[in-house]
């Protein structure tokens, strides 16, 4: 933007140029995309101050964009957030590398399937976060337990994802791969691996959100720093202020989380057929 | 028959091998039992439950939470998602809102529904709704949105009306997304209710499973999980089962 000012604002040309109207019309969609939300934060300030409803249950917005700033200055929220995030991502890193390689055994292996369907077509439907008070008798309250509970919830969706990608790889691919003298290994790698990558990811995309929200679980349950337990703690002390800080962040965290997935889903995907259709996001 | 019967039991060996190699475990003492008690204990501990009353108090408190909680997101979400791919302005209104919301982790939702309703009840319910019905309703505008054009035109051109075009075509198109979201909107709504419970609550399965691992009665905590964990498999089997009946005009 500043070459732009620098180079052409003198002579005021710039404002029909063409670049700067694509600029403006660009600005203009993401207004009226995010217009919306900027009138239900206006909505919310104002039936915050209209004293329908008292502060306690539902602070103002300003309000709670100051408590997030305090927090953010007292060093207290990148703390938090800081270790919801590494609980969270490395529970969906170990999810997802265990999950895709459990995912393609499956697919390529009669023994593992038989050993592993059925474990998996019980497991899935589960609701596995029952089993939370058993893993922390197993490992404690700290972070092993939590990242377990994590991946305990958030493999399920990848390894099925992964089985149903691999099994659906074209037959063709593979037969001509194999006349071409492919060793197995490489196979994996370079045809079933990205032939079945679009059900994969899809399985990854379903699978952050529930790492986020166990991650986030976990903490409401057993502390142990993170937003979910300064949520919890604000809730046990009425401090609504708190609670809805908490929201907020979350709220930001899990946006920026799935609108990053969907980006690198379109970059990684590229080469497939799903990048030409009309994006729904 | 017999085929069959050994089939299934061929598929379901491995369920059985980790469940004599748990009961092994501990009868040999590979691990202590304080961690992993004995399966034949925990089977006898919830034959116990089962035939208390305290059990069947909280397992009703659960089910009438998760029931009446789901029953309002699946009726509210699939009539907002049929609406949005129905009618231009509504879409505009709800879209980027659903959008925002939706990959809100639900968990985020337990302290302030607490906040707001207290422990009991009503506080669950409220949480089950507003975490379930996004999915529906997602599901819901999905479907409705794929039913294809040239059967929406041709009910109109035949003379059918707004609204009952709507009710013939749209709603019975949009069926199948519909109601895979509700599938997503079962599996979670387990999840919510048993951690609300364990994180906030005097009554239900979860409470239960807290209650008694707090206690050190480690032989119930175990038989409850065991069948929290049933519940859940055998309510997504039943849908399963229901939505291929629903769903068998498709075929």
């Amino acid at each position: 933007m500043a070459r732009i000012d620098d180079t052409l604002a003198p002579t005021g040309a710039w404002l029909q140029g063409p670049r700067f109207a694509s600029v403006l019309r660009a600005c203009g969609r993401q207004l009226i995309a995010w217009s919306p939300v900027i009138v239900l934060l206006i909505a919310w300030e104002a039936v915050a101050r209209s004293g329908l409803v008292t502060p306690f249950m539902l602070p103002t917005f300003t309000g709670v964009l100051e408590r997030i700033a305090t927090d953010t200055a007292s060093g207290d929220l990148p703390v938090a957030l800081g270790m919801t995030m590494w609980r969270a991502l490395a529970g969906f890193f170990i999810s997802a590398v265990a999950g895709i390689a459990l995912g393609v055994a499956m697919a390529r292996s009669r023994a593992f399937n038989w050993f592993f369907d059925p474990i998996i077509s019980i497991g899935f439907p589960v609701p596995k976060i029952a089993f939370l008070p058993i893993i922390v008798l197993w490992l404690g309250f700290f972070d092993l337990s939590k990242i377990t509970i994590i991946v305990f919830n958030s493999i399920f969706p990848v390894v099925t994802a992964t089985v149903v990608g691999v099994r659906g790889v074209e037959k063709e691919l593979i037969w001509s791969a194999r006349n071409f003298g492919t060793s197995e290994r490489a196979l994996t790698w370079d045809v079933l691996l990205p032939a079945a990558l679009p059900q994969i990811f899809t399985g990854l995309q379903v699978t952050l959100p529930i790492a986020l929200i166990v991650g986030i679980l976990t903490e409401m349950a057993m502390g142990g720093y993170g937003i979910g337990a300064s949520m919890q703690t604000a809730s046990r002390f009425a401090d609504s202020l708190g609670v809805f800080a908490g929201i907020v962040e979350i709220a930001v965290v899990g946006y920026v989380l799935v609108k990053l997935m969907s980006l690198l889903r379109a970059r990684l995907l590229v080469w497939h057929p799903e990048a030409l259709e009309p994006t729904t996001a | 028959m017999t085929a069959a019967l050994s089939g299934v039991a061929f598929r379901y060996l491995p369920i059985v091998i980790l469940a004599v190699l748990w009961q092994m475990a501990s009868e040999f003492g590979w691990v202590s039992t304080a961690v992993l008690p004995p399966l034949s204990s925990v089977f006898e501990a919830g034959w116990g439950l089962i035939t208390s009353d305290d059990f069947w108090v909280n397992a009703g408190a659960s089910l009438y939470r998760g029931g009446v909680g789901l029953l309002l997101a699946i009726v509210i979400g699939a009539a907002l998602g049929i609406g949005m791919a129905w009618w231009r302005p509504v879409r505009a209104l709800l879209s980027p809102i659903v959008e925002i919301f939706y990959p809100l982790p639900k968990s985020a939702l337990i302290p302030v529904t607490a906040l707001w309703l207290g422990f009991g009840d009503a506080s669950k319910i409220l949480l089950i709704f507003l975490g379930c019905m996004l999915p529906v309703t997602i599901g819901a505008f999905n479907g409705a949105r794929g039913s294809e054009r040239t059967l929406v035109w041709s009910a109109r051109s035949l003379g059918a009306g707004r609204l009952r075009t709507l009710w013939d075509v749209v709603v019975p198109s949009a069926m199948p997304e519909l109601l895979n979201g509700v599938r997503t909107a079962l599996a979670l709504s387990w999840v919510l209710l048993v951690a609300s419970e364990l994180i906030v609550a005097r009554a239900g399965l979860g409470y239960l499973i807290g209650f008694m691992g707090d206690g050190g009665n480690y032989d119930g905590m175990f038989a409850v999980v065991l069948f929290v964990a049933l519940l859940g498999f055998i309510a997504d089997r039943l849908y399963q089962m229901a939505m291929q009946r629903a769903l068998r005009w498709r075929e």
